[in-house]
Order: C-alpha cells, then structure tokens, then sequence
C-alpha cells in the first residue's frame, strides 16, 4: 500500500481533480448522487447492445411475447443460422472487409508519402503544398459538386473505386502523421542517406519501423470509418447490389422494411416480407462486432488523438 | 529595405544562378516529389475540383454538356427556390432542429464532463468512460437501425408505452416525436465522446487553487463555479462558435435515414432538401445553389460568432 502512495504517478492522480478532503454531509450526499447518476447513464449507453445481443439469441415467439429480457430463456441460434446462409449478407459482409482492407491500404499509402514528402523543411514549394491541404480543411464543394466529379466526370459510379478513392486521405490525420515524421531526428535519417539510401529508401527502411505504432493507430482510424462508412456506398453504388457493403444493407432490411421509407424504389422483392426480429437482430450484432473487436485499442488511441488535436488546436 | 533586397539577392543569387539552384534542388528531391504526386493529385480531384465545381450552382448544368459547356443562368436557381412556397418550410424545420441541438444536446457533454470531473474513485471513472465511449464508435446505420428495432411497431419500447399508457406512441412515423428521436440518437451517440475535450481542458487546472479556495472554505458548488467553470469556459466557447457555424447543417446522413413519407412535414430540412433534389432527382444545379447559399450562411455565422466571443473577451476561434 505504502509503496502504491509515494510512486509519483500514484500521489499525482490522488491530488488531481477538484474533489479534495471536504467530507460535509451536503457533499456526501452529492456523491452518492453522482455516483448513481453517472452509472445509470453509463448503463443506459450500454443497454442497447445488451437488449440486442441478448434478443438475437431468443426465439422469435419468445421477442414477441415476454415484455422485456436480457438473457433468453430459449436460446436459438436460428437467427444466426439463417444471417449465414443468406448469400446476400454473407456478400455484404465480405464487400465490407474487402472496402475496407482495401480502402485502409490506399489510405495509409496516400497518407505516409505525402506526409513524408511535406516533412521536409528543404523541399521546395512545401509551403504552397502545406496550404493547399489546409485550405482544403476549411472549404469544401459540398454534396453535389463532389458527386459530378465521381459520378459524372471521373465515372467512377458502380465500382469499388467511388467509395475507395474520395476519402482517400485525412487532411487532419495527414498533417498529425507529418508532424510525427518531423519529430524523428534527422541524425537517424542523414546516416542513412550518406550510405547511399534515396529518400524512398530512408522512409521504408528507418521511418516506416520508428512510426509502426503510429501507422497502426491510423489505420484503425481509417478502417473504422470505412466499415461504419454507407453514405458513399448508397449513391454511387446504388444500382450494383452486389458491391454494397454491409451498413447499406442493413439500411435496406432494417430501415426500408418498416414499410414508411421514402423511397421504396430501393427495395428488393427477396426483402419485400420484413425479416423477422431476431434476425434484424442478429445482422446488427454482426455488423457491430468487428468494431467491438477493436474497440480497447480504439479507446487507448483515440482518446489521446482527440487530447492532442485539442491541445495543439 | 536597400540592405534587406540586397541580402535576398544574395541569397537567391542572380537570374541564372537562381535556375540553376532551382534545377538542382528539384533533381536533389526528386523522389520526394515523386511521392508527393498521389497526395497532390488526391487533392485536386477531390478536394479543388469540387470547390470550383460550385459555378453549377450559376449554370442550367447537363452532365452531357459538362461543367464548361453548360448554359449560364446566373441566379435563376436562387430566385426559384425562394419563389418556391415551401421554402420557409425547410428553414424553418432546419433551425428547429439546430435550435432543439443547441439547447439539449450541447450542454450534456459539459454537464456529464463535470460530473465524471468530481468522481473521486478514478478506476471506476475509467470503467464509466469506457462505457460511455461506445456509441460514438457505431455507424450511424446501427443506431438508426437499434432504434428501429426498439422503437418500431414490433419494438420492445414500443410495447411496453402502449402497456404503459394504454395507447401505443408511434415514435418512429409521427411527425410529433420525430424531432426528439433525432436528438436523443444524437445525445445517446455523441454525448459520452464530447466529454472528452472538456476533460482535457480540466486536466489544465491548477490544483492549487483548489487548495487555496478550499482554505479559504469555499465549498464544493463554489469551486465548480469560481475554479472549475472558468477554467473550461474557452473551451465551451470555441465549441459554441463551431456549432454556430453549422446551424444550418442537420447531418444528412442521419437525417435522411430517419425521414419517411410518415415524418415529411418535419424531417425536411435544407440538407435533405439538397440530397433529395441533387441526388434522388439528378437537378444537379438547383441543388448545388441551395448547398452554396448553405455554406455562405454557415461561413457568416461563424464570423459573427467569432466576433462576438471576441468582444467577451474571449480568444475564440482564431
């Protein structure tokens, strides 16, 4: 115990925060107050999910009569069962790993070269590059001038390649990469150039090993966004069912089958009967979980990624 | 000045001299711009190309014809859609729901944030925030879709208000609740994430003067008000001009998930208006001037904002 207190960090993290010694009993009472308040907002944050997964177990007799369960009393993994033996989901699922493997890959190659390349105080016309990447941060076309340049003048509608290349780099995320590039020191890469190296061998062979950590921190930055990504799917894809991922797909089995939607057009005749509940369920478990697979690193990352872009804005 | 020319002559050297530098340092980084080429060509397909595209919006633009080869119209599409009746329809439901953001949704983060600040046991904070970190993972598609799934005709919640109060709410197709789902979807998702850049700003404080505050026997309402709130109250201002600046902007992609034929009356908003035209019915040109009228408002907004938070004395956004 005695060792936990005196370690810096430890006495550091007791002292910090406005809460200190004062023990009235209007403050207590606040306490507890605020304790049970923030675990009900926490649990009702989590609550969904468990309802969901819990429910994508159950039989569909059982979603329709008991009023309110966590933990089915039948377990059946029917609705499972039939997710995978749909053709169509299991190519939804498979188009979604593919955008975003794929999709990741051009991001970070996109990324790191021009990162690199702007990391270099020497570069002539770096100056004029940097500002047409920030330039780029605060205006932009909007919807529509963005969708002629994909859809009507690069031609790109119906192929993987709309939902590829439009996001293909983060003005943020690349300025945040460039910064880091900066901040090896130059010894490491002068030595290596007197050896001989060209500039494209000095990043592969001693930036790329020393910035893995950061790589694969915006990696998953990407990756996320390509998985949770529909609206780019929906309109440039929309008549190649076969390329849509799995979020445009849950659109059309969850959303467009409640019979209100907008614009019916977009249904599918397989899907004109509703599926049932459980499975409904069950597609937004799965769909959900590689992001929870994830989600521990993404917390550890982002969390300091938001920390540092608030700082340094 | 003289000495100043002078010197930067010096260092460019003269004509021929510079050229040569010039020559030199393009062969001496040539792979660096040959690295810089996917980036830059990234950024003018998709980033400047669009940015001029934006003339349609003073264009009859047909695909067939292209940008260049289209008619111009000047400000046609502005005159028609405010010769349009419903107009005021779409700025109104837009503001409304920027206006039911502003006041229910902004402020959580803040509360939740300050709370989260006076938990004392810190490994259970950490296990609260993780929790609460979740949602803002979730596309947008699953969170519509749980709450389809929980608030719809076969819904869980749906149910249990029609056992409750004896008649169902028709929460996802009535025009009356429509606004709220929006935002409670949107507190739900992003409430927990946006604590986290008010926290940061109160890992800043002084802990010092919380010590002096309490010596001086100030209680613990007190030192959120006079220690804690001012520590955090640029943060809170920096935000409030960057929403300002999106007070037009409803979020498509959220929105256009959520409208039906059902909600129509209130789910049409600037934003779906311009989906809807541009996207769903291809008139392209009309769309992009509503989008460009859109931008120009937002741009002012922010100016104004800024201004303001600047005659407060603030630092604001630059």
């Amino acid at each position: 115990m005695d060792k936990t207190i005196s370690s810096p960090n430890r006495k550091l993290k007791i002292s910090s925060g406005p809460v200190g010694q004062s023990n009235s009993v209007g403050s207590r009472i606040f306490d507890i107050f605020n304790y049970v308040f923030l675990t009900l907002v926490a649990v009702t944050t989590i609550l969904p999910f468990v309802y969901i997964i819990g429910a994508s177990f159950a039989t569909e007799y059982e979603i329709a009569t008991r009023p309110m369960f966590f933990i089915p009393q039948n377990v059946s993994t029917a609705a499972y069962e039939f997710i995978f033996s749909s053709n169509k989901i299991l190519r939804g699922f498979a188009n979604s790993i593919f955008i975003t493997v794929c999709g990741t890959a051009i991001n970070l190659f996109c990324t790191v070269t021009m990162a690199y390349a702007l990391s270099k105080t020497r570069l002539r016309g770096r100056n004029f590059f940097l500002n047409m990447v920030i330039i780029s941060m605060f205006f932009s076309g909007g919807m529509i001038p963005g969708y002629i340049v994909i859809a009507n003048i690069l031609n790109l509608s119906n192929t993987y390649w709309s939902v590829l290349l439009p996001g293909a780099i983060s003005a943020y995320n690349m300025m945040i990469v460039k910064n880091f590039f900066q901040s090896i020191p130059q010894e490491l890469e002068e030595s290596a150039s007197m050896d001989g190296c060209t500039d494209i061998g000095v990043l592969l062979k001693i930036v790329l090993p020393l910035s893995l950590p950061v790589l694969a921190t915006f990696g998953l930055f990407y990756a996320v966004g390509h998985w949770n990504a529909y609206f780019g799917a929906m309109i440039y894809m929309k008549s190649a069912k076969e390329k849509w991922p799995l979020q445009v797909l849950l659109r059309e089995l969850i959303i467009l089958s409640n019979g209100s939607a907008g614009d019916m057009n977009a249904m599918d005749p397989e899907f004109i009967q509703p599926p049932e509940q459980s499975v409904k369920m069950a597609v937004i478990v799965v769909s959900t979980v590689p992001i929870m697979l994830v989600y521990p690193f993404l917390q550890k990352y982002f969390v300091k990624g938001v920390m540092v872009g608030a700082l340094k804005g | 000045m003289t000495t100043k020319a002078a010197e930067r002559k010096a260092v460019r050297g003269s004509g021929k001299e510079y050229w040569q530098r010039l020559g030199n340092n393009l062969k001496r980084d040539k792979w660096l711009y040959l690295l810089l080429v996917p980036g830059v060509i990234y950024f003018i397909v998709f980033k400047y190309l669009p940015m001029f595209g934006i003339v349609i919006a003073f264009e009859n633009y047909v695909p067939y014809s292209g940008v260049l080869g289209s008619e111009w119209v000047g400000f046609k599409w502005f005159q028609s859609f405010f010769g349009y009746p419903d107009w005021i329809t779409y700025l109104t439901n837009t503001l409304i729901l920027s206006l039911m953001n502003l006041v229910f949704f902004f402020p959580a983060p803040i509360i939740l944030a300050l709370l989260l600040n006076e938990m004392r046991c810190l490994r259970y904070k950490k296990a609260l925030q993780t929790m609460l970190y979740v949602p803002h993972f979730i596309s947008i598609v699953i969170v519509v879709s749980i709450t389809f799934v929980m608030f719809g005709s076969s819904g869980i919640v749906y149910k249990l208000t029609a056992q409750l109060l004896g008649h169902p709410i028709k929460y996802m197709s009535s025009p009356d609740t429509f606004r709220w789902m929006i935002i409670g979807q949107t507190i739900w998702k992003e409430t927990g994430w946006g604590t986290i850049i008010f926290l940061a700003a109160l890992t800043n404080v002084d802990t010092q003067l919380y010590e002096a505050a309490m010596v001086d026997g100030a209680g613990r309402f007190r030192r959120l008000w006079h220690i804690t709130l001012p520590a955090i109250r640029s943060t809170i201002v920096l935000m409030l001009i960057l929403r300002m600046g999106s007070m037009l902007d409803t979020g498509y992609d959220h929105l256009i998930l959520m409208a039906n034929s059902m909600n129509r009356k209130v789910s049409q908003t600037l934003d779906v208006f311009v989906y809807q035209q541009g996207i769903q019915q291809g008139r392209f040109s009309y769309a992009s001037a509503i989008g460009l009228m859109k931008s120009v408002v937002s741009v002012t907004l922010v100016l104004i904002s800024n201004k303001i938070a600047h005659l407060m004395g603030e630092q604001g956004l630059y």
